[in-house]
């Protein structure tokens, strides 16, 4: 197991490499000539030529990209075009944000898909069985943006239940442990802020997670028909076991094996649709900056979000693979 | 006379005398999934739909009348006005030209890129096999939606380049499924065979592997479609796709969303619009799947 982990680890090194080189060469192929950019539209050729020379952007390709991932190693990103501001630092400090948003969807999608999955192939073919399966149709052809519009247009606009926009109110911040409101609310056992974080954090996570909980459900619904038909259940009832010892002990925790792996994959569906519902709430974390800077043109922000998000997605699902090799004893670990 | 001999001589040839065909059995198991169906019928109601759009949009899609901004959903206008007072049932007419275009587009690109990859990938092997699936492997580093932005925001705004940064994004999984099948294949007799008479590599993967593995391909292809209408919809709505006064799902959303307060009515409708072709595409995949190849059946 040692060896194996630390072989899947190591193989992060290649494939992270591949990921700064492919946004390294994107980059350089397809936008204009950051000399020109950085003059603007008076600069004239031989300003260019001397910016060009002092930036190194007139050394091979290659000594580019090795100043690239070596600054990169040593956690410099650049500089936001916008701010000036030192791009790892803008996206370390929203990072919490989006980290607290994918860790609430994450949660509610797999408590309440695996829970509707359940009752869904234990009840087949019941009232709640069709109805959970509408709603996971529903789940992953909504998409994620218009559900958190109809959200806030119902519990905002109309019933005014929850605030529309933003992470908690102004002035209820948690003293920073962690940078997780809802954490750090509860390590300093601040009600009132916790209270008013959760209220701001419903929304925008179970927009977030609904894709996510559909297909878990899914997921979780036809292994678990599928194992429910397994001798070894059959055994299980036939011992005299009670129906939800055989439901919960039996069933579920061989069905929870596919499961995982699919929350895993799910990673990434979260990240790409953070941008999306950071931008409908104003969620103050990495998606709805690197879409700012998109609109800027603000280059070194788009490329450090990149590549930060890649890695990070990375990692997890690394971690997501041990996990599942892990608690799968029949996986050899080669 | 035995009973078929009968109804031979009777020249009434009985079911099971008919010539197998896979395409017919294929149909005849499609036909019985009624949601299948509906989704079918569904799809091919919204493409006439786009391609008549100038004939059955009942206003100009681009040209409002600012006298009638933001109207609720009336008999004039069935769905509402928004806020420069264009028709907004005009609006998702002509915007299912522009989805479904842009979902078909950008499978039909990733799917043709990626097939050639992954049966290269596949049946050759070794060395070019690494080359190509490591390279996929990195692109799969990437959260999807997250890459198209990217690649957006280096490309410029606008549809065509929305279909090309959907295309690359969804590329690699394609020409895994691809290179997977192909795998499955290549070591069969009849593959054998085909290069021991002397056919060319080219020759074996067109009309000897790819055939045979085509009923993946297509439901991926499907199921991709919603997600490239899915995808495109969100690079609309983050004003990175389509650009107005054009008429697309998800630009209609991201512009609609300043004036929710008051009109709701201009965020709810597209949303059904694309929610409900999504799901079409959905459901049709998890059709052809069964139909296809029962064995998948969940």
């Amino acid at each position: 197991m040692l060896r194996y982990m630390l072989k899947r680890i190591l193989m992060l090194v290649p494939v992270l490499l591949g990921v700064s080189l492919f946004v390294f060469l994107v980059l350089h192929l397809f936008t204009t000539d950051p000399a020109m950019m950085m003059l603007g539209q008076h600069g004239t050729n031989e300003q260019a030529e001397a910016l060009r020379e002092s930036l190194g952007l007139n050394d091979p390709i290659y000594v580019q990209f090795g100043r690239f991932v070596w600054d990169l190693l040593h956690g410099d990103f650049g500089r936001s075009l916008m701010t000036r501001a030192p791009v790892l630092e803008e996206i370390l400090a929203r990072f919490p944000a989006t980290v607290e948003l994918a860790l609430a969807a994450i949660f509610i999608a797999t408590v309440v898909g695996v829970t509707v999955g359940v009752i869904s192939a234990v009840k087949q073919y019941s009232i709640f069985d069709y109805l959970s399966m509408i709603g996971a149709l529903l789940g992953v052809s909504m998409p994620i943006f218009w559900l958190g519009l109809m959200m806030i247009i119902i519990f905002s606009l109309t019933l005014h239940w929850l605030p529309v926009n933003g992470r908690i109110d102004i002035g209820m911040e948690p003293v920073h442990i962690t940078g997780l409101y809802v954490l750090d609310s509860i390590l300093t056992q601040d009600w009132e802020s916790l209270k008013s974080a959760l209220k701001h954090l419903v929304m925008p996570a179970t927009a977030l997670a609904s894709y996510s909980m559909a297909i878990i459900a899914r997921m979780t619904r036809s292994t678990m028909l599928e194992i429910i038909r397994q001798d070894y259940i059959r055994t299980a009832r036939a011992k005299g076991l009670k129906e939800t010892v055989v439901t919960y002990k039996h069933a579920l925790r061989n069905a929870l094996i596919p499961v995982i792996t699919v929350i895993g994959l799910q990673m990434g569906v979260l990240m790409g649709g953070a941008v999306l519902t950071e931008t409908v709430f104003s969620w103050p974390g990495i998606g709805g900056r690197l879409v700012d800077a998109i609109m800027a043109s603000d280059y070194p922000m788009v490329q450090g979000t990149v590549i930060f998000t890649a890695t990070v997605f990375v990692v997890v699902n690394l971690v997501v693979d041990l996990l599942y090799a892990w608690l799968d004893p029949r996986i050899k670990y080669s | 006379m035995s009973e078929l001999a009968k109804a031979t001589a009777a020249g009434a040839v009985p079911e099971s005398m008919e010539t197998y065909s896979p395409v017919r059995e294929f149909w005849r198991r499609l036909k019985k999934n009624k949601l299948a169906m509906t989704s079918l019928i569904f799809l091919a109601a919204l493409t006439l739909i786009a391609v008549f759009a100038p004939y059955i949009a009942p206003y100009d899609p681009t040209n409002g009348v600012m006298a009638d901004s933001l109207q609720k959903p009336s008999a004039q206008h069935l769905l509402g006005t928004d806020e420069l007072g264009r028709d907004i049932l005009s609006r998702i007419i002509f915007g299912a030209r522009i989805s479904l275009r842009v979902g078909l587009l950008a499978v039909a690109i990733a799917l043709s890129i990626g097939t050639v990859l992954g049966s290269i990938a596949g049946y050759f092997g070794g060395r070019i096999d690494n080359l190509i699936m490591r390279f996929m492997d990195v692109m799969l580093s990437f959260p999807s939606l997250l890459l198209a932005i990217a690649f957006m925001s280096v490309l410029g705004r606008g549809v065509e380049n929305a279909v090309i940064a959907i295309s690359i994004v969804t590329m690699p999984e394609y020409a895994r499924i691809v290179r997977g099948s192909v795998l499955s294949v290549k070591e069969n007799e009849y593959v054998q065979a085909a290069r021991a008479i002397g056919n060319r590599d080219g020759a074996i993967i067109l009309k000897h592997i790819l055939p045979n593995v085509i009923a993946p391909i297509i439901v991926r292809g499907t199921l991709g479609i919603s997600t490239a209408i899915l995808e495109t919809a969100a690079l609309g709505f983050l004003g990175l796709g389509v650009q107005p006064p054009d008429a697309e799902w998800g630009t209609m959303l991201g512009a609609g969303r300043s004036y929710m307060f008051n009109a709701p009515h201009l965020v709810m409708f597209p949303g059904i619009a694309i929610t409900l072709t999504v799901m079409a595409f959905n459901l049709l995949g998890d059709g052809l799947r069964d139909a296809l190849d029962p064995r998948l059946r969940q």
